[in-house]
C-alpha cells in the first residue's frame, strides 16, 4: 500500500539546515496497523506529514497504492488527500461552528457529493463510532473522546486507502484513549490500513507492528503481538 | 455559486461575530449613503435650476443695436441705427436653420414712468410689440382669453394680452377683463387675454407685469415705422446658436453698413452659451458627487478588506483542516471572495435603501413647505443605482482579493500548526 525509498527531508532554520529524515525505507501492506514511535524530534511527525502529502520530501520515492506521489500542485494534492487519505489529529481539529454531522460530511462535500447522499453516509459513519444521537451537536458540546470519535468518522467517511493518526490519544485520559484505540482496532479489523504516530508505549502495543524512529532513521521495525484495547476497558 | 452549503457557511461566518460584521458593513453602508445623497443633492439643484429656465427655448440669442464706434462707407462714427423689419426676412433666407425670429419693440422698462391708464388706475409696465411666435420662445400660460395671432399682426389690431400682475393692479377683483380697454401712452387697446409666467426666482413679479400687443399695431400706434428694437432668435435643435451667432451678427453689420470690426454697434446675448455653462456645472457637480462618494466608499472597502484579513487570520487553522480534508485552494479562495462580496452588497443595499428613504424624506419636507429657490425634487435615477451595485460587486471582489490570496498562501501544514 505504501512504499517509501530513501526519503530525506531537511528544514532550513536561518543559516542552519536541520536534517530531520535521513533516508527512510519502509513499506506498509494493506490492512496493517502500524505504530510509528519515537521521542520528540525523531522525525515521526515529519514522516507522517510527508505520507499525508501535507509536506514534501527533498529526496526519495513515495508510492501510494502504486501511484507515485511527486511534484504535486496544491489542487492535485487536495484531490489525493481527499480520496486516498484520512487524517486524525491530536487536537481533533473539528470545525467548531459545524455540527458533528456536518464535520463528518465535509470530505464528501469536497467530492461534490449531493447533500442528501452526503448526510446519509455521514450519519452511517457516525453510527459506526457510536455517536448517532449526537449528530446535531456542536463540537463544544462533546467530550474529548466523543470529539475524537467524530474525527475518526470524518477520516473514514471518504473511504480512504490509509488512515493517518497523529498522536490521536495525546489529548485524552487513558480510559478514553483505550476506548478510542478499541475503535481504531475495530476499524483495522475491517481491513483498513492505519498508521499511528505515538510516543506512548501502551498505545503502540495495541498495534500490530511498531516502527521505532530515532534521529531521522528507523532503528527498529518489529511485528508485535497486538494487545486488544478491550482488555483495558 | 448558488450552493446551499456555501451560503450557509457564509452566513455562519458572518453571523458568528455580529458586532464586528455590523461595524464593518457600516463603512460600506456609509460610503454608498454619502454617494447617493451627494448625487441626489446635485440632481435636486439641477432640477431646480432647470425649472427656473422653465420651457424657455434655450437655443436662443438676443440681438440689438447700439451706436457705431467706427466710420464706415462714408457714414460717420457715433451713428445710431435700428434694425428693420426686412432684416427678419433677410435672416430667414440666409439662415434656414433658424426656427423663430421674433422682432420686438418695447415701451417702458425697469423704473419707467407710468405709461398705462385704466379709469382711475395707472401703472408702469413693459409693453412689447411682438409676433405670436414669442410664446414659443418665452412660454407662458394663458389664463383667460387668447394670445396674439397672425390675423392680429396683419390687421394691426389694437389688442393686448396682459399679465396677472397688470390685471391685479388695474382691475377690481371680480371685474371682467376680456373686452375691456386699457390706455397705453394715450392709445386704447382692447384686452383679449391674460397670462401667467411660471418662474420661481426673484424676477417673478416683474414677469407678470408685462403687456403684449401685436408688433404691427405697436409700430403704428407708437410711430416706429419699420424699426425693430431687438430680436429674439431661436435655432432648430441640433444647430447650436452659439456656432451661428457671429454669422448672424456679421450679416446684420453688413446690411446696416457697419464696419466689420465695430464690436459695439451690434449687441447680443447668447442664452445657449449661458445655459451650457450651467449644464457643465451640473456635470461638475455629479463628478464631485461620484468622486467624494467613491472615495468614502473606498475607505469602507478598505475596512472590509481589513476585517476579511483578520477573519482569514482567525480561521487559518480551520483553512488548514479543510485543506487536509481535501478542499481545493480555489474553493477556499471563492469562499472568502463570496463572503466579502456578500458583506459589501448587503451593506451597500442597506445604504441604497437608506439613501432612498432619505431622499423620500427630503421630498416630503419640500412638498410640505412649498418650493425652495434653486432646489427641487432631489433624486437619483436607476442608472446610478445600477452603477452603485456594479461598484459594490467590484469593490467586494477587490476587498476580498488580498485576504483570499493570503488564505491559500500558507501551506496546509503550517496552517494546521497555528493555534
Amino acid at each position: 500500500m505504501i512504499e517509501i525509498k530513501d526519503l530525506h527531508k531537511s528544514y532550513k532554520m536561518g543559516s542552519n539546515s536541520l536534517h530531520v529524515l535521513k533516508g527512510i525505507n519502509f513499506s506498509v501492506e494493506e490492512g496493517e496497523l502500524v505504530a510509528i514511535m519515537g521521542s520528540s524530534g525523531s522525525g515521526k511527525s515529519t514522516l507522517l506529514n510527508i505520507l499525508g502529502m501535507l509536506d514534501e520530501a527533498d529526496e526519495g520515492e513515495y508510492m501510494l497504492d502504486d501511484i507515485p506521489i511527486k511534484n504535486l500542485n496544491e489542487t492535485k494534492a487536495a484531490n489525493y488527500r481527499n480520496k486516498f487519505l484520512g487524517f486524525i489529529f491530536q487536537s481533533f481539529n473539528l470545525i467548531n461552528y459545524k455540527t458533528a454531522l456536518e464535520n463528518v460530511a465535509l470530505p464528501l462535500y469536497y467530492q461534490k457529493m449531493p447533500r442528501k447522499q452526503r448526510q446519509e453516509k455521514a450519519l452511517k459513519y457516525l453510527e459506526q463510532v457510536g455517536l448517532k444521537e449526537w449528530s446535531h451537536h456542536l463540537p463544544s458540546e462533546l467530550s474529548g473522546g466523543q470529539k475524537q470519535r467524530v474525527a475518526i468518522a470524518r477520516a473514514m467517511v471518504a473511504e480512504p486507502k490509509v488512515l493517518l493518526a497523529d498522536e490521536l490519544t495525546g489529548a485524552l485520559d487513558s480510559k478514553t484513549s483505550y476506548e478510542v484505540m478499541e475503535l481504531i482496532q475495530n476499524i483495522n479489523d475491517q481491513g483498513n490500513t492505519i498508521l499511528v504516530v505515538t510516543h506512548e508505549p501502551d498505545i503502540a502495543q495495541m498495534c500490530k507492528r511498531i516502527v521505532h524512529l530515532k534521529d531521522g532513521v528507523i532503528v527498529k521495525d518489529e511485528k508485535v503481538k497486538q494487545v486488544r484495547a478491550t482488555a483495558h476497558v | 455559486m448558488f450552493n446551499r452549503d456555501r451560503w450557509q457557511e457564509i452566513l455562519e461566518v458572518l453571523t458568528s461575530n455580529w458586532f464586528r460584521t455590523v461595524l464593518t458593513s457600516f463603512g460600506v453602508f456609509w460610503g454608498i449613503l454619502i454617494l447617493i445623497i451627494l448625487l441626489s443633492a446635485g440632481k435636486g439643484l439641477e432640477n431646480g435650476i432647470r425649472a427656473d429656465f422653465g420651457d424657455i427655448a434655450t437655443n436662443t440669442m438676443f440681438i440689438w443695436t447700439r451706436s457705431t464706434t467706427k466710420a464706415h462707407m462714408g457714414l460717420p462714427i457715433g451713428r445710431n441705427f435700428r434694425f428693420k423689419i426686412q432684416d427678419v426676412v433677410t435672416l430667414k433666407e440666409k439662415f434656414p436653420q433658424l426656427r423663430y425670429i421674433s422682432p420686438r419693440n418695447q415701451l417702458g422698462g425697469f423704473g419707467g414712468n407710468n405709461n398705462v391708464v385704466r379709469g382711475i388706475n395707472t401703472g408702469a409696465y413693459n409693453v412689447y410689440g411682438d409676433y405670436p411666435e414669442i410664446i414659443k420662445q418665452e412660454p407662458m400660460a394663458i389664463t383667460a382669453g387668447r394670445f396674439l395671432n397672425h390675423n392680429d399682426i396683419n390687421a394691426k389690431r389694437k389688442i393686448a394680452v396682459i399679465g396677472l400682475g397688470v390685471r391685479n393692479e388695474l382691475y377690481e377683483k371680480e371685474e371682467e377683463v376680456l373686452g375691456s380697454y386699457i390706455k397705453i401712452q394715450g392709445v386704447n387697446f382692447m384686452v383679449v387675454g391674460t397670462y401667467k409666467k411660471r418662474t420661481s426666482n426673484g424676477d417673478g413679479e416683474e414677469g407678470q407685469k408685462e403687456i403684449y400687443v401685436p408688433f404691427t399695431a405697436f409700430s403704428q400706434a407708437f410711430n416706429q415705422g419699420n424699426n425693430v428694437g431687438w430680436m429674439s432668435i431661436t435655432a432648430n435643435d441640433g444647430y447650436p446658436i452659439t456656432d451661428m451667432k457671429m454669422n448672424i451678427v456679421n450679416e446684420m453689420k453688413s446690411v446696416h453698413k457697419v464696419h466689420p470690426e465695430d464690436t459695439r454697434a451690434v449687441g447680443f446675448f447668447d442664452l445657449y452659451e449661458e445655459y451650457n455653462k450651467v449644464e457643465s456645472l451640473f456635470g461638475a457637480m455629479s463628478f464631485i458627487g461620484y468622486f467624494v462618494g467613491v472615495l468614502v466608499l473606498l475607505s469602507g472597502i478598505i475596512g472590509v478588506s481589513n476585517i476579511m484579513l483578520i477573519v482569514v487570520k482567525e480561521r487559518t487553522k480551520e483553512i488548514g483542516i479543510r485543506r487536509a480534508l481535501g478542499e481545493h485552494p480555489w474553493s477556499i479562495k471563492k469562499q472568502i471572495l463570496l463572503e466579502s462580496i456578500f458583506l459589501t452588497i448587503i451593506s451597500g443595499m442597506a445604504g441604497i435603501v437608506f439613501g432612498a428613504l432619505f431622499i423620500y424624506g427630503v421630498n416630503a419636507i419640500l412638498d410640505a413647505n412649498g418650493p425652495v429657490d434653486m432646489f427641487m425634487n432631489p433624486s437619483v435615477n436607476l442608472g446610478v443605482v445600477a452603477a452603485a451595485l456594479v461598484i459594490l460587486i467590484f469593490s467586494g471582489l477587490l476587498a476580498g482579493f488580498i485576504p483570499a490570496q493570503s488564505a491559500i498562501k500558507l501551506r496546509p501544514i503550517d496552517a494546521l500548526r497555528t493555534e
